[in-house]
Formats: C-alpha cells, sequence, structure tokens
C-alpha cells in the first residue's frame, strides 16, 4: 500500500518536473542569467582603452545617488507612474462599465475605445505629435477658435511630462477596459437582481458587489499598468526624448541613453538592478497584501 | 371573499422579439396564501415570477401588490423577497453578510439586524456557518441560506422560484416541510414556481397550472385532481396520471370526445364481466402497491393499482370495469363537460 502510495508520489513528481522544465529553461536563459550577469556588470567600473574594467562594488550606485539627472529621472517617474496607474485604472474601469450596460452602438463603443490598444505606441505618438504640435497642431487650432495663445505642449518643462502621460492613459485604458469587460461578463445576471430586489441602488451594487469581485482583475491591471509606467517609454522617442532638459525623462529612457549614447554600461547595469529591485518589491507587496483581501471564484 | 386580493396580475402578457413569454395571465392571490405555478419546463412559471418581482416589464396588463399599481415599479419598491432558482448568493460574501445585505442598504440599526440574522439562521438551520462562503456550502446550505436571505427582511411577499430544485429528495422533504411551517409562522405570502406536482399538491392552498406560456387552471390541488379542467391539467395532475380513451371505445358517449379515468377508479373483474378487455405492458411495484400497465387500441396511460405485490406477466389479457359516475368528459378541443 505504502510502496503504491510512494510510486504514486513519485511519478506526481516527476510530472511536476516535466511540466515546469520548458519554463524553467526558457526564464533562465532568458530573464535569470541575464538578471544575475546585469548584477555583476553594475559591480565593475566602465573600461576605458586606457583603464581596464575592474572590480568597484558599489561605487556604480553611489555615483547614481550622486547624479542630479538620476534624481530628476526619478522623481519625473514617480509622477508619471502615480498619475498613470490610478486614472488609466479608473478611466478603463468606469468605460467597461459603461460599454457593458445595456446602451445602444454596444460593439462599436467597445471597438473604439479597443482602438488605441491595437496602434504600435510608435504610430500612436506621432497620431499626437499631430495632436500637440504648436501652430498646426489640433489641440492648438481649437485653441485659436476661442482666442487661445498658442502653446508648445512638448516644448516646455511645465507641460512635456503630462503630455506624455495623457498619451499613456490614452493607450492603456483602452487595453485595461477590455480585461474588466471580460470579468463583468462572469459576474452573473442573477446577482443585480438580488440586490435590485434587497433594494441596492445600483450604486451600492457596484461598490459592495462588482468591485470586491473585480478585484483580482483590478489587481492583474495594477500589476501591469506598474509594470507599464517603467516599461513604456516608446513614445518618449518620438515626443520629446525626454527633453526639454530631462523635464520629461522617464528611467528606462535614461539607462537606454546610458548605455546607448554615453556607452556607460556599467551605469545602465546599476539603475537596471535598482528598477528590478523596486518592481520586485512593490509586485511582491501587491500581490502579498491585496491577495488576501481579494476573493477569488 | 369580500377582502381585495394582496396581489393580482389582470391580463399580463410579456413577449420577446414576438416570441411569446407568458400571456393573459389573470390572477388573485389573497393574503397569507400558499400559491404553487406548476407546469412542465419553458411554460413561463419562471417568467411570471419575475414579472411579479419587477425584474421584467409586462408588455400588457397590470400588476397590483397590496392595492398598489405596481406594473412598472422597479424590483426594489415592491417590497418582496426572492429566492432563485440559481440561488443568486454574492461569492464573496459570507452567509452573515448575504443574509444581512438587505438589511444593510435598508440601514438597520446593527444590534437588530443581528438579531434578525440570528433568527433567521435559526429557522433555516445555518447557525455555526455564519463564516462561510457560499462556495464553501454544499448546495444545499446554499438553497437555505438564499432562503434565510428572503426570510430575514420580514416582507409580507415571498416569491420563490423551484428553491428546492437541486436537493435530494429526502432533504427536499423535510425543507419542503420547513418551508410550509415558515410560511404559516410568519403569515406570509408566498408564491412558489415548481415542475414537481407533488411539491405543488403538498404544499400549496391554490395551484397554478400553465402549459405554453397560458394558465390552464387555477384552484385548490384537489380540485385540479379531482375536476381537471381540460384534457393537460388531467395527465399532468396526479401519478400515475389520469387516462385518456377515445369515447368511441366505451358505448353511450357519442363520437368524437375524450373519457378519462384515474387508475383507482378502475377494478380487475372476471373475465367476461368487464366493460373492457386489455392486454398488460408492464407491472411496476411501488412499495404498497403495484401498478399494471394496460394497453387497448384508442386509450392513452390505462393501468390499475392492485395492493401488494401483485405483478402480472406481460401480454396476459385482463377485463376492467368502472363506474360512469368517475369517468371525466372532455370534448373534441379537450375541454371539461359538464360533470
Ligand atoms: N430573456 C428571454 N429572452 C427570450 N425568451 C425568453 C427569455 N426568458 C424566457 N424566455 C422564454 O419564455 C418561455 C418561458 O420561460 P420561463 O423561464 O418562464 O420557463 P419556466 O416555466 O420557468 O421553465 P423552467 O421550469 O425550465 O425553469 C420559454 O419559452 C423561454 O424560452
Ligand atoms: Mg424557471
Amino acid at each position: 500500500m505504502s510502496a503504491h502510495a510512494n510510486l504514486e508520489r513519485r511519478r506526481q513528481a516527476i510530472y511536476g518536473w516535466l511540466l515546469l522544465s520548458p519554463a524553467a529553461v526558457l526564464l533562465t536563459l532568458f530573464a535569470f542569467y541575464p538578471s544575475v550577469a546585469t548584477l555583476w556588470s553594475s559591480m565593475f567600473s566602465r573600461g576605458t582603452r586606457r583603464k581596464p574594467t575592474e572590480f568597484v562594488g558599489t561605487e556604480n550606485y553611489s555615483d547614481l545617488f550622486a547624479d542630479p539627472t538620476f534624481w530628476i529621472v526619478v522623481k519625473n517617474n514617480l509622477l508619471y507612474a502615480g498619475i498613470t496607474i490610478p486614472v488609466s485604472i479608473f478611466i478603463a474601469l468606469s468605460m467597461a462599465l459603461w460599454a457593458n450596460g445595456k446602451i445602444r452602438a454596444r460593439g462599436f463603443v467597445r471597438t473604439a475605445y479597443f482602438t488605441p490598444t491595437v496602434l504600435p505606441m510608435i504610430a500612436a505618438a506621432n497620431l499626437w505629435l499631430f495632436f500637440y504640435t504648436p501652430g498646426l497642431g489640433v489641440l492648438d487650432q481649437i485653441g485659436s477658435l476661442f482666442g487661445l495663445p498658442s502653446v508648445n505642449w512638448l516644448g516646455q518643462p511645465e507641460t512635456a511630462l503630462w503630455a506624455i502621460i495623457i498619451v499613456t492613459i490614452w493607450k492603456e485604458a483602452g487595453f485595461f477596459m477590455i480585461f474588466y469587460l471580460a470579468a463583468l461578463q462572469t459576474i452573473p445576471e442573477d446577482l443585480k437582481e438580488a440586490a435590485d430586489i434587497e433594494g441596492a441602488s445600483r450604486w451600492t451594487y457596484t461598490r459592495r458587489i462588482v468591485l470586491p469581485l473585480l478585484m483580482p482583475t483590478t489587481l492583474f491591471i495594477a500589476v501591469n499598468a506598474m509594470i507599464n509606467s517603467v516599461k513604456l517609454i516608446d513614445h518618449l522617442f518620438i515626443l520629446t526624448k525626454g527633453g526639454p532638459s530631462d523635464a520629461s525623462k522617464l528611467i528606462l529612457y535614461y539607462i537606454w541613453e546610458m548605455a546607448f549614447a554615453f556607452f556607460d554600461a556599467p551605469s545602465a547595469a546599476a539603475m537596471t538592478i535598482m528598477v528590478i529591485a523596486v518592481l520586485g518589491i512593490v509586485a511582491a507587496v501587491q500581490f502579498f497584501y491585496l491577495d488576501k483581501r481579494t476573493h477569488y471564484q | 371573499m369580500t377582502t381585495p386580493p394582496f396581489v393580482k396580475l389582470d391580463g399580463v402578457a410579456k413577449r420577446w422579439n414576438g416570441q411569446l413569454g407568458v400571456e393573459g395571465i389573470t390572477l388573485d392571490i389573497p393574503e397569507g396564501s400558499f400559491t404553487a405555478l406548476l407546469g412542465p419546463s419553458g411554460c413561463g412559471k419562471s417568467t411570471t415570477l419575475r414579472l411579479l418581482a419587477g425584474l421584467e416589464l409586462p408588455d400588457e396588463g397590470k400588476i397590483l401588490i397590496d392595492d398598489r399599481d405596481v406594473t412598472t415599479s422597479a424590483a426594489s419598491d415592491r417590497n418582496l423577497s426572492m429566492v432563485f432558482q440559481s440561488y443568486a448568493l454574492f461569492p464573496h460574501l459570507s452567509v452573515a453578510e448575504n443574509v444581512m445585505f438587505g438589511l444593510k442598504v435598508r440601514r438597520v440599526p446593527k444590534k437588530e439586524r443581528l438579531e434578525k440574522l440570528h433568527r433567521a439562521l435559526e429557522i433555516t438551520g445555518l447557525l455555526g456557518l455564519e463564516d462561510r462562503k457560499p462556495g464553501e456550502l454544499s448546495g444545499g446550505q446554499r438553497q437555505r441560506v438564499a432562503l434565510a436571505r428572503a426570510i430575514v427582511a420580514g416582507q409580507r411577499l415571498c416569491l420563490m422560484d423551484e428553491p428546492l430544485s437541486n436537493l435530494d429528495a429526502k432533504l427536499r422533504n423535510a425543507v419542503r416541510k420547513d418551508i410550509k411551517k415558515l410560511q404559516r409562522d410568519l403569515g406570509i405570502t408566498v408564491v412558489y414556481v415548481t415542475h414537481d406536482q407533488t411539491e405543488a399538491m403538498s404544499m400549496a392552498d391554490t395551484v397554478v397550472l400553465m402549459k405554453d406560456g397560458h394558465i390552464q387552471q387555477v384552484g385548490a390541488p384537489e380540485d385540479l385532481y379531482s375536476r381537471p379542467n381540460n384534457t393537460f391539467v388531467a395527465e399532468f395532475v396526479g401519478a400515475p396520471p389520469m387516462a385518456l380513451l377515445e369515447s368511441g371505445v366505451l358505448g353511450g358517449f357519442g363520437e368524437g370526445k375524450t373519457i378519462g379515468i384515474r387508475a383507482e377508479n378502475i377494478q380487475i373483474v372476471p373475465k367476461g364481466d368487464g366493460r373492457m378487455r386489455c392486454t398488460v405492458t408492464e407491472s411496476e411495484f411501488l412499495g404498497a402497491e403495484t401498478l399494471i400497465g394496460l394497453d387497448h387500441a384508442g386509450t392513452t396511460g390505462l393501468c390499475v393499482l392492485k395492493p401488494g405485490l401483485s405483478m402480472m406477466a406481460e401480454g396476459n389479457e385482463i377485463d376492467i370495469t368502472f363506474n360512469d359516475e368517475n369517468l371525466h368528459v372532455f370534448d373534441a378541443a379537450g375541454q371539461r363537460l359538464a360533470g
């Protein structure tokens, strides 16, 4: 009997490893190994023709902390994340609740919301360039109708980052809405009816039933939005290139600049490690803290 | 009856894109009564109940509850509670939160809320399960949570859509008694949907038998059993259902009519003394008696009950007889003729 159970357990273990190994191999090759290699190279100095690379420990990190641009970029990115994450989630949720209701032309509304997602970020950025361009841009054209002066949205430090933020929200909200729509479809109709009979208003129903049932989706979207707030920088290349005077520069863009414009690979590696660490910690908090308060069906 | 009915439906109809849901539903339900909507699947029982609840709005007709015209009122304004066919429990809320949901919405003070919760859980036998989620309960327990949620609000009208459909036979019997007792004790009016005729017959004061979106007969259970309005009712009510004979088979009724007769009114008699000679097609032992299925040209569902275990061989020929006063006569369209 126990021999049989043992055999069964061993077989289960073999199955487990077999199922695990493809993902494990790929992750090791393309995620874990590069991360470790990056960590390793972040602890060496930048090699020049006269000075070969040498082990410097945390010197690259302390250099970064002393770099004022680094702090500007961090601040920019925090603002960028702090605005784009909640706003795009909020808009996605509102649009989903609306598009899930009994409205006319529902299919059209859904498609319209989803269009920005299908567009490559570069194309989207070009589109927005057309909105933002001073004088010729749509925004200015509309403004001039009301006698407002022309504004160089992308060209001045006060508005550049905000212009970028709006493009990101526009791009993300439709994508997140699709997840919310899918989640809303899984909420049975009769819950609404039961709540109706109990006398719950539409708002009470949304707050006490729908939002809690959407929590797993919200958690998923929040993690994605957070990753995007670091990852999504394609439009920077088209719209502002991080300028003017670093006003719209984000971390990943700065990393790219470090590595491929200034050829300072060790600094770029150090920054990358810090981004990974921060993202890892935040994702862990989101999962372990919010997960406990989330109901999965 | 001088008091106006508590619930009144008057010529209510509901269609979906011209497709019939229900039609011509006219019904008076007195306060404190137990009314069962009975009928085969898809006949419009749930639709009628949902119209009453305000989850669907009728295309025609009027609905009055407690002398108030609620035809177009929202569900929440109708002061009723409902048990759903699918329970409709909130999956992320515990049993206690589910039951108290309506009380919270209606801003009942916490102390009163907890008292009512305790009483509702006590009645439905759910004490000790307060903190479980619906997903952690058995089907029967979920059903009782739905029941508790419906009675906790203390509404005078309670609608139930097949609340026992997911219980096993034994539990169903027990809960059936509980619901009936609850209804009497609380003095509430219950409208109860079921496709199980024994459920309807044993619980209800009034049975409403429906078919294809139309009411076939409204009456006390014994009325439906002993004076069926038409052949559909005759064949639907009772186990075994009433046997139907073409009038030509028996002498003295003319042509083109249908004669109904129940198994318990048929006697087996020695060969030569009977009014009909039939062939035995099957014997089914039911416990206290044995059901003998019979075959004869121009009849459907003919059978006879014999006490105890008394199987008869298939293909045997036997003679049967019955009294004319036990016969039900229906016209060519299937409607009952006087008598
Ligand atoms: N939302 C709807 N859209 C279109 N047709 C519907 C809708 N709801 C019900 N119907 C139709 O109305 C008729 C009555 O349905 P209803 O749900 O009332 O049946 P029921 O008597 O409750 O059956 P069951 O015992 O299977 O629950 C059916 O023919 C059904 O197809
Ligand atoms: Mg139904």
